[in-house]
């Protein structure tokens, strides 16, 4: 044997173990996913989107993902590495991630990118898709309003951006309009995940005297703090009755499966385009996790009647007369919030008594 | 009963030889791990170590990517391992590297939208000061009121994240996104761009200085009297009192030199890569740098090759969660055998077990 034939079986061997990311004739969908899909929130429902689209298409789809990817350049390296291995579409399902997917996007124009939650659309190959998950918000806050009996809500928030501040304010809106005393303290984490925090904020508003627990955070570990502590909270992104079935009063659930079915689909069909869409509760894209078996049968019929009139319009969780927390007027009597402002809100309702962190 | 034993004379060469014994044992340890995940452990560890620079897929665009996460690792923990090598301890090197982002931003954010040449430059300046007067707090404070410098450096990281947050939603927000934190990008403001000095080859300002670093340390330390100095305090501190030593001056050098590193670190990645201050900006590289330091045998060549081949287990691992699905927490495990495979490894050529006959007092 000589030298070239073992380079030439060393060559073949290294090229065929270095086989491509996916086969040629199935569409490629990449995923990036800000936490672990084991937080069984944001990322969890997200992959469980995934995991439809793979059931919808069988072997006509080639899915693949990769997790707890940091908002900035490792984001900008996973997008590019997707890309080179083939991917036909990329969902990055991170509010941080649009500089980077926008940087990515104008190196592969040929590739299809889809932000979730983000703002930033300056290449013609970026869709945007966001949820309104204030609509959910807003059906929480009013439960919580009905089953607090201190007056105190307790809200664990991330990071101080729009889509947290209007969850907020359409909760406390909510539970207002049903408990005049209610009063809201808001812990900042910083963080779409992790628990320990989550769990350390959670303890501190039990401690002051919060009786229900809300949370803008990924994790399940406010809702267990919450029933060790005997007091009740929702879950966040995906059904959590399981992990705290005493206390988890019922939750917000992100429906993400029909969107990215739809999506890919169009990359199928050769018609993507570059859409920018808000879905709501009338959508599909905003549900409920199951109610728990305290709430009073009026008050669950109360909660869907809310569901009922979102989803056909005659209800909007931002309907004046609404001031803003220092006191100048926002929304005239009637005047229903226009889109643009919500997803640039950087301000409280009046009656919160705290300060956005800036 | 067994006993420990340290060794009067641990093996030289057992020294050099431990990293490599290391990442042999994590790649069988890791690809027992990848097996019981059901995974491929031949492909894990090829998609880990080979693919992101062989691959004729990826290799064209993970090459410089590795420099692009390794200089930074590189260049915090050449100054970290000048201190570790004299006993004085920082472990704050992940604040430093975050207020140096700080001010480097801040200079940049200062004079936008006016193009200069001058700016960049300043910026490094920025960022280097940064760096040192953030490392400057714990060594005062361990000088003058001798408190103990591993807890005020590790502290003060905290207190750099929230001032990193405090920026990111207020002075150094950008003025034009209403609403949303994080800055400006400085990528795409020319005068403040830390861009690839060779296009898509990832040699930016940053590489440039961690080479630099690398040579400047290495010189230091076998050629320079400062060198000597850190070596004998670290190896036996009491002679080098008598040698006219001040350990004052040491814990304010060993501080500083780290400090400005740092600071230059966080700076160059700030004005390139990431391009944004971001509430997470900071992405542990000052915390990895510590293993880095300890990996590379506190040798700046040796670092060079640590954090590089950290750097690849970076890249790698997205790599192998891409390709076969595999876990992100299965990469971080992977990560950790490493180090843990080392400390054994050093460990066991430090000390010898000792079997003795009866219980002892």
């Amino acid at each position: 044997m000589t030298l070239k034939t073992i380079l030439g079986a060393a060559t073949a061997l290294g090229l065929a173990l270095a086989a491509p990311a996916f086969a040629q004739d199935q569409t490629k969908v990449g995923f990036i996913y800000v936490g672990p899909i084991g937080d069984h929130g944001w990322s969890y429902t997200h992959d469980q989107g995934r995991l439809a689209v793979e059931a919808e298409f069988g072997d006509a789809v080639e899915t693949t993902y990769v997790e707890t990817v940091a908002e900035g350049p490792d984001a900008e390296r996973v997008m590019t590495q997707m890309a080179l291995g083939g991917a036909d579409i990329i969902f990055a399902t991170s509010f941080g991630y649009g500089p980077e997917m926008n940087n990515v996007a104008e190196r592969f124009p040929d590739i299809k990118f889809e932000h979730a939650t983000g703002y930033i659309q300056e290449q013609p190959n970026v869709a945007l898709y966001n949820a309104r998950f204030y609509e959910g918000r807003a059906v929480i806050g009013h439960i919580a309003g009905k089953m607090n009996e201190s007056n105190k809500v307790g809200y664990i928030a991330s990071f101080p951006i729009p889509e947290v501040i209007m969850g907020i304010n359409a909760a406390y809106l909510a539970a207002k309009a049903v408990n005049p005393d209610v009063e809201f303290s808001i812990i900042w984490a910083y963080s779409w995940y992790d628990p320990a925090q989550e769990a350390a904020a959670a303890e501190a508003l039990i401690e002051q005297g919060a009786d229900i627990i809300m949370q803008h955070t990924d994790s399940t570990a406010p809702l267990t703090v919450a029933q060790d502590a005997g007091v009740m909270g929702f879950g966040q992104a995906s059904d959590m009755s399981g992990f705290a079935p005493e206390a988890h009063l019922t939750g917000i659930v992100d429906v993400w499966a029909p969107y990215y079915i739809e999506r890919v689909q169009a990359v199928m069909d050769g018609t993507w385009e570059p859409v920018n869409v808000w879905h709501g509760i009338d959508e599909g894209m905003v549900g409920f996790a199951p109610f728990n078996d305290k709430i009073p049968a009026e008050l669950v019929a109360e909660a869907e009647g809310m569901i009922a009139a979102i989803a056909d319009g005659s209800y909007h969780p931002f309907t004046g007369p609404i001031n803003r927390q220092d006191g100048t007027p926002w929304l005239a009597e009637g005047e229903v919030a226009d889109d643009g402002t919500l997803l640039g809100m950087d301000f409280y309702v009046e009656g919160i008594t705290s300060e956005i962190p800036n | 009963m067994i006993q420990l034993e340290k060794r009067l004379a641990p093996s030289k060469r057992a020294q050099y030889l431990n990293p490599f014994l290391a990442v042999a044992l994590t790649m069988v340890a890791g690809g027992l791990m990848f097996a019981v995940l059901g995974k491929d452990p031949l492909a894990a560890i090829r998609l880990i170590f080979f693919d992101p620079i062989f691959s004729e897929q990826f290799g064209s665009y993970s090459r410089p990517q590795l420099l692009i996460k390794s200089a930074p690792l590189i260049l915090i923990a050449v100054g970290l391992a000048i201190g570790f090598r004299a006993g004085i301890w920082n472990i704050g090197a992940e604040g430093q590297y975050i207020i140096g982002a700080l001010c480097g931003a801040g200079v940049a954010l200062a004079f936008y939208p006016m193009e200069g040449w001058f700016i960049f430059p300043l910026m490094v300046v920025a960022g280097a000061l940064g760096g040192f007067l953030w490392a400057m707090i714990p060594a005062i404070l361990k000088t003058r009121f001798n408190t103990n410098e591993i807890l005020v450096s590790l502290l003060l990281v905290y207190v750099a994240e929230k001032l990193l947050a405090g920026m990111a939603l207020g002075l150094l927000r950008n003025p034009d996104v209403a609403g949303f934190p994080g800055s400006r990008d400085l990528r795409r403001y020319e005068s403040a761009h830390n861009a690839d000095l060779i296009a898509n080859t990832g040699m930016h300002w940053g590489v440039v200085a961690a080479m630099i670093a690398v040579i400047l340390a290495y010189v230091m330390m076998t050629r320079h009297s400062l060198g000597y100095q850190v070596r004998l305090a670290g190896q036996a501190p009491r002679a080098a009192r008598f040698a006219g030593v001040s350990p004052t001056r040491l814990v304010v050098v060993c501080f500083g030199i780290a400090g400005v590193l740092a600071g230059l670190a966080g700076m160059f990645e700030v004005s390139g890569p990431s391009g944004q201050v971001r509430i997470d900006f900071a992405s542990g590289y000052g915390f990895t740098a510590i293993i880095v330091a300890f990996l590379g045998r506190l040798n700046p060549i040796g670092i060079v090759l640590a954090g590089l081949l950290l750097g690849l287990t970076y890249i790698g691992g997205e790599l192998s969660q891409m390709m076969l699905q595999l876990p992100g927490a299965a990469i971080q495990v992977f990560q950790g055998m490493l180090l843990f495979f080392l400390l054994a490894l050093d460990f066991q050529t430090n000390y010898r077990l000792k079997l003795t006959k009866g219980a002892r007092a």
